[in-house]
């Protein structure tokens, strides 16, 4: 989850979301260098006592700075469209969950074997036990076997949502009427926190998304519990 | 060809990938078998029809299937032949993994109060 003054991403829960890690280090590594190479000259040019006035032109140093930036491009495309296509892969979930966004909880149907559906309510800060996290915790977490591939539908029962957990990579659009699929593995056990990415009203900010990523004869005693329960 | 079927649906896990429909948007999918398109048996027209969308190709473990067949529209046309309804059962298990439970019951009341929009 996320931490007080954290810089970078949060660690990856998913295959997908450590190779967007890797590639956004490849990328900021090389705007680091670009940057710095910049400065330099800036600060050295800025300070020297040197001047020039008799430089025309240079061929070579025309194509040097031509080409260059067009072989950094290239070795950032790259990666980036290997990446784009990675998550464009045809999978083959083993499990179904549709998460449906409401004003201002969301609410988990399993509905591949029988019809679990239950609500997700974000836990308010007055009633929090100590160790629990303020506007993340949810009294009821979206529960899902571990490394197995799962299939998400995202929709909305009333206005624009969006669900999303940055430590799975995960991120769709909940629209009205429509059903939006995404896919992901849990690569670990884990509790992974996410919240509602589109404005849906005055509570858009206190409508959490909770994951809890448990091995399969976990998930298989949570529903039988969560169906006797209903 | 019932066993078969029986087999398939014991082995049931998820609605698999359904080439027709690739992309992020799965809301035809959902309602396609909800809905289900008039099911000619051995019809050899709706039968190449099928054929050119054929997510078997992605598919190979499943028996070769009219891909037509939805499920209303399926259990309308069996039952109107006499014949077991079973094989609908796959698009039900289908479009219960795929549709909110809030759509379905809304379509179920729109097929009771006679409603429905779509053709079945």
């Amino acid at each position: 989850m996320a931490h007080p003054s954290q810089l970078g991403f949060q660690d990856a829960a998913s295959p997908v979301m450590e190779e967007l890690l890797h590639f956004h280090d490849h990328a900021l590594m090389i705007v680091f260098l670009i940057s710095t190479l910049v400065l330099y000259i800036i600060v050295a040019m800025v300070t020297t006592k040197l001047t020039n006035k008799y430089i025309l032109d240079s061929q070579e140093i025309e194509i040097i700075w031509t080409v260059l930036p067009a072989v950094i491009l290239i070795l950032i495309a790259l990666p980036s469209l290997r990446i784009l296509y990675l998550m464009d892969e045809i999978n083959d979930p083993h499990l179904t969950i549709k998460a449906m966004g409401h004003q201002w909880y969301w609410s988990y149907e399993y509905t591949d074997y029988e019809d679990l559906g239950f609500d997700s309510y974000m836990i308010p800060t007055q009633d929090l036990t100590p160790g629990q996290f303020r506007l993340l915790e949810a009294d009821h977490r979206m529960v899902i076997p571990v490394e197995s591939p799962i299939r998400v539908l995202v929709s909305a029962e009333d206005v624009l949502h969006s669900w999303a957990v940055p430590a799975l990579g995960v991120k769709m659009d909940a629209v009205p009427g429509r059903l939006n699929q995404t896919a992901f593995i849990a690569s670990r056990p884990g509790v992974f926190y996410g919240q509602c990415s589109e404005i849906c009203g005055a509570n858009h900010s206190f409508m959490p998304i909770v994951v809890e990523a448990v091995p399969l004869e976990h998930f298989e005693n949570w529903s039988s519990l969560m169906l006797e329960d209903a | 060809m019932s066993d078969h079927f029986d087999e398939k649906i014991k082995n049931y896990r998820t609605a698999p990938f359904d080439a027709r429909f690739p992309n992020t948007n799965q809301t035809r999918n959902c309602f396609q078998n909800y809905l289900g398109i008039q099911r000619k048996v051995g019809s050899a027209p709706s039968f190449r029809r099928s054929l050119r969308s054929n997510p078997d190709l992605y598919r190979p473990k499943l028996e070769k299937q009219l891909t037509s067949n939805y499920f209303h529209r399926c259990n309308k046309a069996l039952s109107a032949k006499d014949q077991d309804t079973a094989p609908c059962d796959w698009y039900q298990r289908v479009y219960k993994s795929l549709c909110p439970m809030s759509w379905v019951q809304k379509w179920d009341e729109q097929l009771e109060a006679g409603t429905f929009p779509g053709k079945i």
